[in-house]
């Protein structure tokens, strides 16, 4: 197994936001999270990424074998998790060519392997570029300034080619994108799915779930997975939205 | 000329001692490597290094006017900076030139230098030269230098160290030296005009376009110039040179206190590029040892069309006393500024620069980032001053200030006098932190703290380091990340 996450629990000033989780991941799987907003989808992803402002109060997570909460975030991500950010922040006067040179090149120091040279590093670039369909001009400026929300997601999506990660968490890189982005997007996900690598894709949106489609769909509601199945019940959820959900939460409560 | 006069003694203490106690007569002493003035200051020590130098009479009497002005004067007080008192009583004012000590391989060498050389990417050869290792013919400095001035000379440019010019051009020496920067200046100014040892002399003549850099000497030169270093560059209508000073390389000086002039005039239509990459010992973390600098650096655009362009770097240093400055003198003249200043653990800096305008239609442009970390604290102090005359004139001031942490300063004193009503002068300041998203997000790509706050640094001093020539520009980059190690906890 990948991912392992049994009755976790995370908190921010105090205030409880995820409240026992537990979820599998395989290697291979796609599975993506939804849920209504503010239910806890981003800090979930953060947990795993590693976010110190987030505490977790229990609960474990193992990936790789390994205890995941004991990493430091940079190990994180060299270990193979990629975040797509929901909001990718704005680092101005950094190209992205030299902010993902920085990058890879630190990874593979912690793999062990030579930094790669100038010519070889434009020469990944411009395979991934394509392969994203990302414009050149893109990756000429400086890191998300001034770059419209659909540019934000699309550059997500190229640093996630870029890395190569075993598991990538696409956190609303949906969201604002229109039908072509959004189709692109998708292609470069499913370009890059393979038999080792998977994928957990927080969505608001079935629409794209036709583009990739999940082993598994779980439903994030008040900081706990209520509900888990195959890609039908995001075709239910589009139709019915969250009210049942709810009611039948509440109905749980006082059955319970 | 210090090959010589060689007098073999035994115990250098004890000669520094019978020194001190004797008079002024035949008082100086030499060993096979260093020669020293004797301890102190006075108006012999003066008279001692202009002869030591073998100077014409006119640069003596500079020096003893200059001397006696200094003697005048009193320590400026005004900078934001805690300066501990310096006894002048207690420094050799000469002691030139001075051989690196020599090591016979790379592994005596301090291993914190050698990483830090490694870090900045300088070959193997390189660090060897640097770090005072003997090195072979292939990058020997005195054939690379004779086929540099070579290539210069076919052009008429004068390139050469400040002795040399005043022995072989005293009339342009005459006419320039202290024509920008008098000995009545400041403080350090005058102190440096009584007893510079050496620096650099630059002459382009008219319409000359200088071919190279003028750094690349620097590079291979980068040996001891002395404390009271003196630079004059004097560019001739239409003239254009771009001048780097310093070496990125880490410099281990054992002399703690630096007060360099450099002067610059840029005649009619001339242009002259001066850039700065500061790099001396800081102190150790916990704020012991490190270089003062306390250095006046100033041009004038004579001529009307002319231009003068600084960048610095600043990096290293304990305290930096540093307001490069630019008389606009000349109509239509340009004077740019663009700085870096990186603080770190217990360094202090108050730099910035002053811009005068005096002629018509004149411009001026200030980039000023300040970054500090640790325990420092970083001041930015600009006058800018539009005189009546100066019509139509234009001044464009940007003031930015990073702070990495809670425990430094950021500081900024704008002063601006305008006296006319046709001109314009626009000033923007912030002040930032890295945020913590920022961080995140580098980190969750798989790099450090470190060098995602090197990266987002260089991403925030772009517009500066786009200045630097560049050669410099990518190990400047290099520069800042490793002043700002172990800024994060
Ligand atoms: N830094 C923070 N400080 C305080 N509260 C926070 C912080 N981050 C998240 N929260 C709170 O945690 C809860 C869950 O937020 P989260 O971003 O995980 O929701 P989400 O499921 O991703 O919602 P959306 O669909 O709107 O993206 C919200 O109530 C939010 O206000
Ligand atoms: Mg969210």
């Amino acid at each position: 197994m990948l991912l392992s996450i049994k009755n976790l629990h995370a908190s921010i000033n105090g205030k409880e936001i995820l409240k026992g989780i537990d979820l599998d991941v395989n290697q291979g799987e796609v599975h993506a999270i939804m849920g209504p907003n503010g239910t806890g989808k981003s800090t979930l992803a953060s947990v795993i990424a590693g976010r110190e402002v987030f505490d977790v109060t229990s609960g474990e997570v193992i990936y790789k074998g390994r205890n995941l909460l004991k990493l430091a975030v940079e190990e994180r991500a060299r270990e193979g998790i990629f975040l797509g950010f929901q909001y990718p922040v704005e680092i101005p006067g950094v190209s992205i060519t030299n902010f993902m040179r920085t990058a890879v090149n630190e990874v593979r120091k912690y793999k062990g392997l030579d930094p790669l040279g100038g010519g070889a590093f434009l020469k990944l670039m411009e395979e991934k570029k394509k392969l994203v369909e990302l414009t050149s001009n893109l990756a000429n400026r400086s890191v998300n300034e001034g770059f419209s929300g659909g540019e934000k997601k699309k550059n997500e999506i190229f640093q996630m080619a870029m890395l190569e990660p075993t598991l990538a968490i696409l956190d609303e890189t949906d969201s604002g994108l229109d039908i072509d982005a959004l189709r692109v997007v998708a292609n470069g996900v499913n370009k890059l799915r393979t038999k080792d690598n998977a994928f957990m894709v927080i969505t608001h949106y079935q629409r794209l779930l036709d583009y990739i489609v999940p082993d598994f769909v779980h439903v994030l509601f008040e900081g706990k997975i209520v509900k888990s199945g195959t890609k039908e019940l995001a075709l239910e959820l589009e139709e019915k939205g969250y009210d049942w959900i709810r009611k039948e939460q509440r109905d749980n409560g006082i059955a319970g | 000329m210090q090959g010589q006069m060689v007098i073999m003694e035994s115990d250098p203490n004890n000669i520094i001692k019978e020194v001190t106690q004797s008079d002024y007569k035949y008082g100086f002493v030499t060993d096979i490597e260093t020669e020293y003035a004797p301890i102190g200051l006075s108006e012999d020590t003066v008279r001692y290094i202009s002869l030591k130098k073998n100077e014409p009479e006119f640069m003596l009497e500079y020096r003893l006017k200059a001397f006696r002005h200094w003697l005048t004067m009193k320590l400026p007080k005004w900078a934001h900076l805690d300066i501990p008192p310096i006894d002048f009583q207690d420094i050799y004012f000469y002691a030139a030139p001075k051989k690196k000590k020599q090591y016979e391989s790379l592994d005596q060498v301090d291993p914190e230098l050698l990483s830090t050389f490694d870090k900045l990417g300088i070959s193997l050869e390189e660090q060897k030269k640097l770090a005072g290792v003997a090195v072979d013919a292939v990058i020997d400095s005195v054939s690379v230098k004779t086929t540099f001035s070579e290539t210069l000379s076919k052009y008429g440019i004068i390139f050469c160290s400040m002795s040399e010019a005043i022995q072989n051009h005293p009339d342009l020496v005459k006419q320039y030296l202290g024509s920008v920067v008098p000995y009545t200046d400041n403080y350090y100014a005058s102190l440096n005009s009584a007893v510079f040892s050496d620096g650099s002399f630059c002459y382009i003549p008219k319409g000359v376009r200088c071919p190279v850099e003028l750094s690349t000497y620097f590079r291979i030169n980068a040996a001891n110039t002395g404390q009271f270093e003196r630079t004059l560059i004097v560019a001739d209508e239409g003239a254009y040179v771009s001048y780097m000073e310093g070496c990125t390389a880490p410099q281990r000086d054992e002399n703690q206190l630096h007060a360099a002039v450099v002067e610059i005039v840029a005649m009619k239509d001339a242009s002259v590029k001066y850039s700065t990459v500061q790099n001396w010992y800081p102190g150790d973390k916990s704020g012991k040892g490190g270089i003062y600098n306390f250095v006046t650096k100033r041009g004038i655009c004579k001529g009307s069309n002319s231009k003068i362009s600084w960048t610095q770097v600043e990096t290293g240093s304990a305290i930096t006393w540093k307001y490069p400055s630019c008389i606009l003198l000349g109509d239509n003249s340009v004077g740019e500024f663009y700085s870096v200043a990186v603080t770190n653990n217990h360094q202090q800096a108050d730099t910035g620069t002053k811009m005068l305008h005096l002629g018509k239609n004149t411009k001026s442009t200030i980039i000023s980032k300040g970054i500090s970390a640790g325990k420092s604290n970083n001041s930015y102090r600009g006058l800018v001053r539009i005189s009546k005359n100066a019509v139509n004139s234009r001044n464009y001031s940007q003031c930015d200030s990073l702070l990495l942490g809670s425990t430094c300063g950021a500081h900024t004193w704008p002063y601006i006098q305008v006296e006319n009503k046709s001109s314009i002068v626009e000033h923007e300041a912030t002040t930032s932190k890295i945020s913590e998203d920022q961080l995140f997000y580098c980190q969750q790509r798989g790099m450090n703290a470190e060098s995602a706050i090197g990266l987002i640094v260089n991403g925030y001093a772009k517009e500066v380091l786009k200045q630097l020539p560049m050669e410099f520009a990518v190990e400047a980059q290099k520069l800042l990340s490793i002043s700002l190690e172990g800024s994060v906890g």
